[in-house]
């Protein structure tokens, strides 16, 4: 994975709130058997609208979307997080995030950062006054700088760490082997297993 | 301080806890379909990685599957892909899959239950949000990305932050014509999508022992509708029932039922949050918007969004309203349907079909509408062609179909036309959910069947 330490950008106000997955890729994006591909999904249905925030010149190279409370509800559908990515966006910001969008968004490196509601719609208002606003997102200070306005996020430790290092999840599990290794040694015989059963 | 029973399975399955890193949890059974897992698997081939369990690992083909001519090739050639590559993958890692002509095979939150493969004490997950179903085995299961998947496959762990717990104790006794899911909904609308974000629930009291396994499925499994990840029912007689009989119950079910038994919220535990519902009070439940918080009681009306006072809410609202061609004021009983759907990991049970064909029986369903009957699984289908229950539906205009999942999502060929309106058993209402375009109403399986019958939304006490 990417490291993620620093992103400058300009931002896309999205002024919807329970923006859910569905939204941001429907359903019948989600075919393709690969990782990439998925920007022609990203907001399909809204994207016919020609005042659809995506659509308009002022906002085509943002890399940073501003979007309301609840962002990233429904499915758990990772589709839109690379959807997000495969269209050019690093960062979200929003008031709230669903739990599995968050986790996913962490997991594949793109960052989820949480300001108050005020500062959302201030942002809002920098970001349509002028499109042309660069926005620092920076995770080792874990601040969003903008107009000579600094805001600090919280992000745990622990994900943060990762983040910045690049590191594979996966990767790290499979150093506690040998954890896994004795918690399965330890584990009751009760538990059901899959194997085809005799009938 | 004793502990909730979300707390209880969580402390079983830690395998490493370290201060200021997630618990790596231990997970007992891994459920997978076509749609979340193809990244994983390529994901796990370009490490060289093995799966590390394969016999607590399962899977069958659910979201992409057509529901008529089961027997010919998936037409639509991205989706026989997708279908296609499950299947070579299973192959490759020597993974159990149940294929399309199965009769294990269907929604894989109907398929775990019916295989008695969910159990309680269980940690389990699936790429797929309402793996939150299987809690109400008094198991804890939460849906999870294809990066998890992939995970799970190479580890059979997940670094997990422990969530909060919330109680929503529901005493009463529930109105004739009043079902589970009009509990779920009437939870959803009062707590909002996010009311849950964060926690794992646990649904308590009365009204909620006194519900069936299936039913009981129904509410855990719109949880995460509540923006809850997982949400869960502490174990009792009517779940050792349920499992006992089924292919994957346990040899020693004595033994397993003294473990069992041992699943529950401590008296003297505490709960981050408490909230409650009285069941005497609740009625048939419908949504009338774009997600499922904005339901109210079937007998009620539109709501005009200048009468909500949240902005937030109201903006939705406005929007909900003109997405859905709703007027304010509408009397939700006067509104007419197109398509009703029974089906769906939400209500595509064998109680729910018996539900509904019980308000079918010897009618017609109106002819200004479809009624798409789809089982949650293949087995589904055997048991209600057993009772007859078929016949009852295809003898009413309704259509009978193969399992899958259908008109819940638009992934499949059934699927809503721009702007038409259904009466749905799913899960989410949330705009183009059903079709580009299409205009869902979620609701119980009876409500669905009396809608079928009047061609507006209805009760069976409207009949």
């Amino acid at each position: 994975m990417e490291k993620f330490i620093q992103h400058t950008g300009t931002g896309v106000p999205l002024r919807r709130s329970n923006v859910d997955t569905d939204q941001i890729i429907p359903a019948v994006y989600l075919k393709r058997v690969t990782r990439s591909g998925f920007e022609d999904g990203l907001f399909a249905a809204w994207r016919n609208d020609p005042e659809f925030v995506l659509n308009q010149e002022a906002f085509k190279n943002g890399t940073i979307l501003v979007a309301g409370a609840d962002f990233g509800t429904g499915s758990s559908r990772e589709h839109a997080v690379w959807a997000l990515q495969n269209y050019g966006f690093k960062v979200v910001i929003s008031s709230r995030f669903a739990d599995i969008f968050r986790g996913n968004s962490l997991k594949g490196g793109l960052l989820t950062v949480i300001l108050d509601i005020a500062e959302v719609e201030a942002l809002w208002a920098a970001i349509e006054s002028d499109p042309s606003t660069p926005i620092t997102v920076d995770l080792e200070s874990r601040t969003v700088k903008y107009l000579g306005k600094s805001l600090p996020f919280a992000i745990d430790d622990y994900t943060r760490w990762r983040l910045m290092e690049g590191l594979d999840d996966i990767g790290l599990t499979m150093k506690q082997t040998e954890s896994i290794d004795s918690f399965e040694k330890a584990r009751t015989s009760l538990k059901p297993k899959t194997l085809p059963i005799k009938s | 301080m004793g502990k909730t029973l979300a707390e209880k399975i969580w402390a079983e399955h830690v395998v490493r806890q370290i201060e200021g890193e997630p618990d790596l949890l231990y997970i007992d059974l891994h459920l997978i379909h076509e749609v979340t897992s193809p990244q994983a698997f390529d994901g796990l081939r370009l490490t060289n990685r093995k799966v590390r369990r394969t016999d607590l690992t399962i899977a069958t083909e659910d979201h992409n599957v057509p529901t008529l001519n089961i027997d010919k090739p998936i037409a639509d050639p991205v989706s026989k892909l997708q279908v296609d590559t499950l299947r070579a993958n299973c192959k490759e890692f020597g993974i159990r899959i149940h294929s399309l002509g199965d009769k294990d095979q269907g929604v894989v939150h109907v398929v775990g239950p019916q295989l008695g493969i969910t159990q309680p004490g269980m940690t389990i997950v699936c790429g797929d949000s309402h793996t939150s179903t299987h809690g109400a085995f008094g198991a804890l299961a939460f849906g999870i990305g294809t990066s998890e998947v992939e995970h799970v496959l190479a580890t059979q762990t997940l670094p997990l932050q422990r969530p909060k717990t919330m109680a929503i104790n529901i005493e009463g006794v529930l109105k004739p014509g009043v079902s589970s899911k009009d509990i779920i909904l009437a939870v959803i609308a009062k707590i909002g999508t996010a009311g849950g974000q964060g926690f794992v629930i646990e649904y308590r009291g009365s009204a909620i022992r006194a519900l069936s396994m299936e039913s009981r499925m129904t509410i855990c499994n719109m949880s995460i509708e509540a923006g809850a990840r997982a949400g869960l029912i502490a174990p009792d007689q009517t779940t050792f029932d349920y499992i006992k009989g089924k292919p994957h119950a346990p040899e020693d079910f004595d033994a397993a039922v003294a473990y069992w038994s041992t699943l529950f919220t401590d008296k003297d535990a505490k709960f981050d949050l408490e909230v409650s519902l009285d069941a005497n009070e609740l009625e048939p439940f419908v949504t009338w918007g774009t997600n499922p918080g904005q339901g109210l009681p079937l007998s009620g009306k539109v709501p005009n969004p200048a009468d909500i006072a949240d902005t937030e809410a109201r903006t939705a609202a406005e929007r909900a309203l003109v997405y859905m061609g709703l007027e304010a004021g509408t009397e939700l009983k006067s509104i007419a349907i197109d398509t009703v759907f029974l089906g769906s990991c939400t209500n595509g049970r064998i109680e729910d079909l018996r539900a509904a064909a019980e308000i079918l029986k010897g009618k017609k369903i109106a002819s200004t509408l479809r009624m798409l009957v789809v089982p949650g699984s293949a087995r589904v289908r055997l048991e209600a062609e057993a009772e007859g229950l078929d016949k009852t539906f295809l003898e009413a205009g309704a259509e009978w179909r193969n399992a899958g999942c259908s008109m819940c999502l638009g992934m499949n060929p059934d699927q809503l036309a721009v702007g038409e309106r259904s009466a749905s058993t799913s899960n989410r209402n949330f705009e183009g959910r059903q079709g580009k375009g299409g205009r869902t109403h979620l609701v119980s399986p009876i409500v669905a069947a009396a809608t079928a019958l009047r061609g507006t939304l209805s009760s069976p006490a409207d009949l």
